[in-house]
């Protein structure tokens, strides 16, 4: 039986890790980070089959690709504090020679990273690859990805979407943070996407919505869900409602914290809301 | 001088095709992929009889180039399959960050490079994908003169562990290189020895260079000419080797003067021994219709071409 307890003590550390980063470097991207955390500790904690040390292979094992690669804090805290590489190189985030990048890269050999991402709407090819590449090596773990919402505007994403479903790609779960902003607003002022679980259906994939993203509960029965699905000929998409900034409440519900860092006051109101659980980097 | 011998003309993608069968028999971690041009790439062999290691991508070549991407990560060593400007000028943000930036042994074979693409005009024919190739941190650019050497660069890529950009064409052009040669990534080949001028060629213009050579030698001009399959890493020591002898070179390629293989040349002899050079390329423009033989000629990419520079830079010395 998970510990839902232990899982939301680990998340609202990583929150606390993610606006301690930024706020070190006066930037980066604390709203999505903050929007994924419970997902992304979920994933790592209680859903992925991994094995460590990290191997780019990553045979017999279950992977995750970041597409949204601007959500680097939240991804970083979550592999340091899963034990990929140690949790005070996060103090190290954007800096010069750090392996820590602004978005994650495979370049500087920062384990856990399979992928670079930053630039928008590759992700999803990359997944099915390696989806691809499990079939054929007869491995039945799975893939997981994470994509933005906004990201979706890109048209490389409906290519892929359309593959996996034509070639039954059944391997691979695809959750999208559907937190409705992107930079310049809410994704409906920006360019409307319509009926995001219609289009999914529309191009073959399997829905699971998860409705409350920020309750790990919720996360948890959804994932597992997800995963009932994958092996019956259809690729699995998630729908994570998520609230971006969650977790610290004046960046919450709003776009303006998409990629901005908290100034000294804003970062001691965000930690006063965030208790060091597993204590700071 | 060395004389050379067309055993037969055929299109450079038939090699590429050839390669990649035999690549597919001898190396069960090699996959395939094309968007929609399996035909025209010269494919459908390996996908007869590697169904289960072939991928039809469809006409998305973003989805394409990230999917080989990901292949990668289990092991295996995908070839995209696809026109030279799709392979390139269409994904090259997907190249450059899920493959170049990654770090991914992705090999990225384009057809139907260049002008002598033909009667389809200048949407199709790409003239600036070397230089969009070699820019990028990390790949090695490759661009073969025969059937004989695209099917060897075909079959000696597999074995480097990183990004490979491998550029061949459309059209029949003379096969004059040993049948089963080794091919050496990164190597210049010495095609004929002389003393007067040094000509490098890639691609389809090695032919051109060679007819050149014979023209030339009965007008008493020595030419020395080499053959640079591998426009990246540049083989700086051949062709520095070469100028020290013969004081001028012309460089001689289907693509843009901007970006090209002569631009690269031209840093190495700046950086090392400058002396004379001119370029064979096209002159910053569009191709458009025609037979390949007709714009290789409207456009200055010919043995007549190539001789004509021979003098002028010679002129310059």
């Amino acid at each position: 039986m998970t510990d839902i307890t232990a899982l939301q003590a680990f998340t609202t550390q990583v929150r606390r890790d993610i606006l301690r980063m930024v706020h070190r470097v006066n930037s980066g991207h604390p709203g999505g980070s903050l929007g994924c955390a419970e997902f992304l500790v979920v994933l790592y904690q209680a859903i992925l089959k991994q094995k460590l040390p990290f191997q780019m292979d990553g045979l017999e094992e279950d992977l995750f690709f970041l597409s949204n690669g601007h959500i680097s804090p939240v991804f970083y805290s979550v592999l340091a504090r899963s034990g990929y590489f140690p949790v005070a190189e996060l103090n190290t985030f954007r800096h010069l020679n750090s392996r820590l990048q602004g978005h994650p890269t495979t370049h500087e050999g920062l384990p856990g990273v399979r992928i670079a991402s930053g630039s928008l709407g590759q992700g999803l090819s990359v997944a099915i690859g390696a989806a691809l590449s499990k079939k054929l090596n007869g491995d039945k773990h799975l893939i997981y990805s994470l994509h933005g919402d906004g990201e979706l505007q890109e048209g490389q994403n409906w290519e892929a979407f359309m593959y996996a479903s034509g070639n039954k790609v059944d391997n691979i779960i695809a959750t999208i943070d559907y937190n409705g902003q992107q930079i310049d607003g809410a994704t409906d002022d920006v360019l409307p996407m319509g009926d995001m679980k219609a289009k999914l259906l529309a191009f073959g994939w399997d829905v699971v919505e998860i409705l409350d993203g920020n309750n790990i509960d919720a996360i948890l029965k959804g994932m597992t869900e997800a995963k009932s699905r994958t092996g019956k000929g259809q690729p699995v998409a998630v729908m994570l409602h998520t609230v971006m900034g969650h977790g610290v409440d004046f960046m919450m519900h709003t776009h303006a914290w998409h990629g901005k860092a908290p100034n000294d006051e804003q970062l001691a109101i965000g930690l006063s809301q965030n208790d060091a659980t597993l204590g700071d980097y | 001088m060395t004389t050379y011998i067309n055993s037969g003309s055929k299109d450079t993608r038939s090699g590429f095709g050839a390669g990649l069968e035999e690549l597919g028999n001898k190396n069960d971690k090699v996959v395939a992929l094309c968007a929609d041009l399996i035909g025209s790439l010269k494919m459908d062999e390996f996908k007869e009889q590697h169904p289960k290691r072939f991928f039809q991508v469809g006409i998305a070549e973003a989805n394409m180039i990230g999917i080989a991407a990901g292949l990668t990560v289990g092991g295996y060593v995908p070839f995209t399959g696809t026109f030279a400007n799709f392979s390139t000028g269409r994904v090259y943000d997907q190249i450059r960050q899920s493959v170049a930036y990654s770090g991914k042994n992705v090999k990225i074979c384009a057809s139907h490079a260049g002008i002598t693409l033909g009667e389809d005009g200048a949407t199709h024919q790409i003239l600036e994908d070397l230089g969009l190739m070699k820019m990028l941190p990390h790949m090695t650019v490759i661009n073969t003169c025969d059937y004989n050497q695209t099917k060897a660069a075909t079959i000696a890529i597999a074995e480097l562990d990183g990004p490979v950009y491998l550029r061949f064409g459309r059209p029949k052009v003379a096969n004059f290189t040993a049948e089963n040669q080794h091919f050496e990534i990164g190597k210049a080949v010495l095609l004929s020895e002389g003393s007067d001028v040094t000509i490098v060629a890639t691609g389809h213009l090695v032919w051109e260079a060679l007819e050149a050579c014979k023209a030339l030698n009965e007008e008493g001009i020595s030419a020395e000419v080499l053959n640079i399959h591998t426009i990246k890493p540049l083989d700086d020591e051949a062709i520095l080797k070469s100028v020290r002898k013969t004081g001028c070179l012309v460089s001689a390629e289907e693509h843009n003067y901007l970006g090209g293989l002569g631009e690269s040349v031209a840093r190495v002899l700046a950086l090392n021994h400058p002396v004379p050079q001119e370029f064979v390329a096209t002159n910053d423009t569009f191709g458009e219709s025609g037979t390949p033989d007709q714009l290789m000629e409207k456009y200055g990419l010919n043995a007549a071409s190539i001789a004509e520079k021979v003098k002028r830079v010679i002129s310059r010395k």
